[in-house]
């Protein structure tokens, strides 16, 4: 299988690794320079795995060839110019999105008519270099069809996953995990770049009053009413996924946190932006996460 | 009258400035902070922007040093009430407590150690530019009245307005001081922790119209607290809000918490929103904003 792997972050990187072990791999990035060290020197994985794979690489997406699958990896914020950068090509491509939050196939969709994969990943990733990914959590992609795409080329899609070394599964509606993560990312993430805590201890604590476990407990149930409204039965509880996630030992720093850090524009639009979009569409009141979205929101604003 | 300004910071240094003007009082300012003390002892305290004057209260770090006084006025940040009290409470063995601090419970930490308490609110606000040296940045009105459980006597309190008064800052003796004791705390609780958490200057927070529904939406909650225990605000805080973000009043003003977070220092959001959840939960009044917002902050503080 020919794949593409736009975006080459962390879990673009994972991807892209992992895919080349087993077929050619091609890597769209943003950079010249990011192209050239990984067409010079491979891409390293360490962590879970240990290997250095072979890809090919290129910032300019008149030079990608023809290829199977296009994972499009980018964050939220990447996307448009992604899809743009592929609009009116690779028409026989089945591209899969995995970014967080909701909306990313309708923006592939407005672009191309392109068979389309949903994804939600739970793997993550530090990149220490533009050439060297640590993999630390092997937690699965979860693959599903979008639109008409045939469920049989989602499982074609997470058996190559598979077989590269990465923990995958096809499910024949995705919503419920996509949901399960969406509140998990609304709740977490905002509350981390508020906080500038990491995912850590804090957000499963619910011993004193102020202690930030009740709030999290609280977007996540005011994010499951929503789910609930949409007809969604969620795959996963997302209180039980924070819960565990914190006991990991070693704690997360989402990307929300790190772009606000950075003062980086975040992905809040397509995930507390289209959690809150989601709750007026539907009529259920989302007071906590409309504060959490404006306040992220507000954040960005104070960066100028 | 002797009086003794605990916590001489720059609200204290208001106070102990302008009283030490009058003949007939003798002012003490205890604090803690050994190079501002020396410096009020060595060259006096001086005041500079709203009005310009140079008083010689007597400073001590100790409290064993303070004489009996007829009054206090405490003006610590609220988390150290409870310590700052302690310390001195053997000096007003015979006198009666003022506070004029922000938030809400410091009359309650007050009365653990004394018998006579003033409950205060005030508005002047300034900064210590060094020691000895304090900027009045915004005149405003006093209002001093019984803390109804361990209430200081009609007559002392007026006595004690009618001296504040007299020294050059406005200020009221009322048989009901909780109105604008409320109409502050909601003030602060709604605006100050939304420009700690997102890095905005008040103008900027109210200039954002979803920002500002949360503001509101803080406000309503605050009011709807005051309103359950039959207090009612001496006005709007809305007004106080809007009036506040004028251009000319304090658009480019950063609150008090945002300075205390940019600096690390613990802020007094207990004793705003943590003080508003925990007279709702007495009054059966549901406060999920100012409780989500009560937990971020303290987040934050944990995340250092």
């Amino acid at each position: 299988m020919r794949a593409c792997v736009v975006g080459a972050g962390a879990i673009g990187s994972l991807f892209a690794a992992h895919l080349a072990t087993v077929g050619d791999v091609v890597v769209l990035t943003r950079r010249d320079g990011h192209a050239r060290a990984l067409n010079e020197e491979g891409l390293r994985v360490s962590g879970r795995h240990e290997f250095t794979s072979r890809v090919t690489a290129t910032a300019d997406p008149r030079d990608l060839p023809e290829f199977d699958v296009g994972i499009i990896a980018t964050k939220a914020t990447g996307l448009e110019e992604a899809a743009q950068s592929l609009a009116g090509r690779f028409a026989t491509a089945t591209m899969m999105t995995v970014q967080n939050g909701l909306g990313a196939e309708g923006a592939m969709r407005r672009h191309g008519e392109w068979q389309l994969v949903s994804a939600v990943t739970f793997m993550s990733g530090t990149k220490h270099s533009d050439t060297h990914v640590e993999y630390i959590l092997d937690t699965p992609t979860w693959l599903g069809p979008y639109g008409d795409t045939p469920f049989e080329r989602v499982q074609e899609i997470a058996e190559v996953l598979v077989d590269s070394g990465l923990k995958a599964e096809a499910l024949p509606d995705l919503l419920p995990a996509q949901w399960s993560k969406l509140i998990f990312n609304a709740t977490v993430n905002g509350v981390s770049a508020l906080t500038g805590l990491p995912h850590d201890a804090h957000f499963a604590a619910e011993g004193d009053d102020s202690d930030l476990g009740h709030l999290v407990h609280q977007l996540v149930d005011e994010g499951k009413r929503v789910a609930a409204a949409a007809g969604v039965e969620l795959h996963d509880d997302p209180w039980e996924m924070n819960v565990l996630a914190t006991k990991r030992g070693s704690a997360h720093y989402p990307s929300m946190l790190e772009d606000v850090d950075a003062r980086r524009p975040t992905e809040v639009e397509l995930i507390n932006g289209a959690l809150v979009r989601e709750a007026a569409r539907l009529g259920v009141e989302a007071p906590l996460h409309t504060a959490v979205y404006r306040l992220v929101k507000a954040r960005e604003a104070s960066y100028s | 009258m002797r009086v003794c300004v605990v916590g001489c910071g720059a609200v204290g240094s208001l106070f102990a400035a302008h009283l030490a003007q009058l003949e007939d009082v003798e002012v003490w300012a205890y604090d803690l902070a050994r190079d501002h003390v020396d410096a009020i002892n060595r060259v006096g305290l001086r005041l500079s922007g709203a009005g310009e004057l140079l008083s010689r209260p007597r400073a001590t770090a100790d409290a064993s040093e303070l004489p009996p006084c007829d009054f206090g006025i405490v003006a610590t940040k609220a988390m150290h009430t409870a310590g700052a009290v302690e310390a001195t409470a053997q000096v007003f063995a015979q006198g009666c407590v003022a506070t004029v601090q922000n938030g809400l419970g410091n009359e309650e930490a007050i009365a653990k150690h004394v018998d006579r308490v003033i409950r205060g609110t005030t508005f002047p606000a300034g900064k210590l530019l060094e020691p000895g040296h304090v900027q009045w940045d915004v005149k405003g009105e006093t209002t001093l009245g019984p803390f109804e459980p361990k209430p200081a006597p009609t007559e002392e309190i007026e006595r004690l307005a009618e001296a504040i008064d007299r020294a050059g800052m406005p200020t009221k003796a009322v048989p009901d001081a909780r109105g604008p004791q409320w109409r502050k705390v909601i003030f602060n609780a709604a605006t100050n922790p939304i420009g700690a958490l997102t890095g905005l200057t008040h103008g900027r927070v109210c200039e954002d119209p979803a920002l500002r529904r949360l503001v509101s939406g803080l406000v309503d909650e605050g009011k709807a607290v005051a309103a359950a225990q039959g207090i009612e605000l001496d006005a709007d805080p809305e007004e106080l809000i809007d009036h506040a973000a004028k251009p000319e009043v304090a658009y480019d003003h950063k609150a008090s918490m945002l300075q205390d977070v940019e600096a690390r220092r613990p802020t007094e959001v207990d004793y705003l929103n943590g003080g508003i959840v925990r007279f709702g939960d007495e009054h059966g009044v549901e406060t999920p904003l100012n409780r989500a917002i009560w937990a971020l902050v303290k987040g934050l503080e944990r995340s250092w």
